[in-house]
């Protein structure tokens, strides 16, 4: 066997399993990518609300996205509970200002952002929200104040269509 | 393993054996030399095999009346509860043996600690062990989930969620798993599939634990090695499989006890309400074997630092041979490592008991402590013990203790003289 030779044979060894790894890559994504949501899923991107008879104080649940939606009508006092915190007391530091951009609306994913549980609305040490299983805190912004989630609860992209209606998504 | 060349009698089982070796095959089975001192502390294997042959007969059975779809799956269980001929029984047998499966499982692991089964030249068959037990504790997990209750919904929820603790790409993978923005019907019709899966994974490495369990040969409750075959073993056949056949029995009277008397005492009361992604139970908890680790979980207040906390409890074990450092496997002989391993028992019993309490005030707190105690167990304990415990000398044979009562230093010391 010559070097030129065994050169030619590694050129062939490298390029053939370079080959066959893009190959067997190009085959597998497909086999992982199917367990993404799907056209179907991903079709029900948004709800629209009808807010109307929602009283001050007052919390609706709608489901979107397979996922709870909270609609709270706040009143005055939580407002102002809400806004009166200090950055530096938040574990997730968030203005209400920015989570509320109508202050009578808090429109956020009833879905703890410890372990996905739903929280219980005027429950807990802040006047907001407590989820059950596993004991976090939410105030009346939906700010984590107290227990393992990391986050505030989410904020849904929404938008008020006229007065009375509220479109998630 | 016997040595000698199996040939079979017949003409028959010759010509078929020298195709395929089958017969070669159950001969070194039966004849497989078994340490003669096994207690029954040893017949968990065989009591293993009985559950997961159960769970796969009665699992492919409830599968023939099942159906995978958020829509209908509540209501087949129910149907198989109520319209199915024996399906009671079967469903029964199945959610059950679950839970004996659990039990048998965590009675054979707590063997291979009391007795150091997992020790050189053992460790493969250890984690070959604690991959299984990761596999049984997926299965049962999907399968909780099939019925689609109340606590199905929300267990999956909850143990799905975990992997959004992981940084950046966490959520991705959640969204993921899920096939949507929430545990819904793709995640349903995927854990069916692989809680179908997965015991046929189990089987294949249940296979490769008794194969490396074969080449060393077992370990026995004096931990010492023997010659095989010997004085100190016994045919596998019909000795060890009348012993496991009892034990067996004794275990199906346990099982039987539960299938006929309490079927519902381990299950949880929300799971015969239908899914609803709108309102979270009041109390979630885990299924009673999943407890001490759920408690780990929830006694660390950082999501990720909880994650990490108990993957690690269960992962630790698999390093568990080179973290002890003690040449000496059987507890019998070291005396500090025997009350530090009854410590752990209790610890693990502990850890289950607040699992399944709501995670505040003194349970939290108790939790914690139980935590810390778990993980000094291995990584401190253990590794420290094997240098400066003192342990009782190792007699020279299995029969010494067998015949002469409990082993002793006076007797091993007596025969040490006698061989020199």
């Amino acid at each position: 066997m010559s070097e030129k030779n065994t050169k030619r044979r590694d050129f062939l060894f490298t390029a053939t399993t370079a080959v066959g790894a893009v190959g067997a890559a190009a085959v597998v994504w497909p086999m992982i990518d199917q367990m993404n949501p799907d056209a179907s899923v991903k079709a029900l991107a948004s709800t629209e609300v009808d807010v109307s008879s929602v009283n001050p104080g007052n919390t609706i649940t709608v489901l979107w996205r397979g996922k709870p939606v909270f609609i709270r009508r706040r009143t005055q006092d939580e407002i102002d509970e809400a806004r009166s915190v200090k950055m530096e007391d938040l574990i997730h530091p968030e203005k209400d200002e920015d989570r509320a951009k109508n202050p009578e609306w808090l429109v956020m994913l009833g879905v703890c952002t410890h372990l996905g549980c739903v929280p219980l609305n005027d429950k807990g040490d802040y006047n907001g929200w407590f989820c059950p299983c596993h004991g976090s805190h939410y105030d009346t912004s939906g700010r984590i104040r107290k227990g393992p989630a990391p986050w505030n609860m989410e904020i849904p992209k929404y938008e008020f269509v006229n007065a009375n209606t509220i479109k998630i998504g | 393993m016997s040595e000698h060349e199996y040939k079979p009698k017949s003409k028959v089982g010759q010509w078929f054996n020298d195709r395929l070796p089958l017969l070669t095959l159950a001969n070194h089975l039966t004849d497989y030399p078994t340490p003669k001192n096994l207690n029954y502390w040893w017949t968990f294997g065989g009591i293993l095999t009985f559950c997961l042959i159960t769970q796969i007969v009665t699992g492919l059975t409830l599968a023939m009346h099942y159906i995978a779809h958020a829509d209908m799956a509540f209501e087949s269980v129910e149907h198989i509860m109520r319209d199915v001929n024996y399906g009671w029984l079967i469903r029964y047998i199945h959610a059950n043996g679950a839970s004996m499966f659990f039990l048998a499982v965590y009675i054979h692991i707590f063997r291979s600690l009391f007795y150091g089964s997992y020790k050189s030249p053992r460790e493969i068959i250890w984690i070959l062990g604690i991959i299984i037990y990761l596999l049984m504790m997926a299965a049962a997990f999907m399968g909780y989930v099939l019925p689609w209750g109340q606590m199905s919904f929300w267990g999956a929820t909850v143990i799905t969620n975990l992997f959004s603790a992981i940084p950046l790409v966490g959520e991705g993978i959640v969204t993921w798993l899920w096939g949507g923005y929430s545990v819904d019907n793709p995640t349903l019709t995927r854990f069916f599939t692989l809680h179908y899966l997965i015991p046929f994974l189990i089987l294949g490495l249940v296979v490769l634990h008794i194969w490396a369990l074969h080449v060393p040969g077992n370990n026995n409750p004096v931990g010492i090695d023997i010659k095989k075959p010997s004085k100190d073993t016994v045919p596998f056949h019909p000795y060890i499989v009348i012993k496991d056949g009892f034990a067996l029995l004794m275990f199906m009277i346990v099982f039987a006890f539960f299938v006929f008397y309490s079927p519902n005492i381990l299950g949880h009361a929300d799971n015969y309400i239908e899914a609803n992604p709108m309102v979270t139970p009041a109390h979630i908890v885990p299924e009673w074997y999943l407890l001490p680790f759920y408690a780990i979980l929830r006694s660390v207040p950082d999501k990720l630092l909880g994650v990490v906390a108990m993957l690690s409890a269960i992962l630790i074990l698999a390093v568990l041979p080179w973290l002890d450092t003690s040449k000496i496997r059987s507890a019998v002989f070291r005396p500090l490592y025997r009350q530090f391993y009854w410590i752990l028992v209790a610890d693990v019993l502990i850890l289950g008991y607040v699992g399944a309490m709501p995670a505040e005030g003194l349970y939290l707190l108790i939790a914690r402590v139980a935590t810390a105690y778990y993980f000094l167990h291995f990584l401190v304990i253990l590794p420290v013990l094997g240098f400066k415990e003192k342990t009782i000398p190792i007699p020279l044979s299995i029969t010494e203790p067998v015949l002469g009562g409990n082993p002793n230093l006076a007797m091993a010391k007596q025969k040490e003289s006698k061989i020199e």
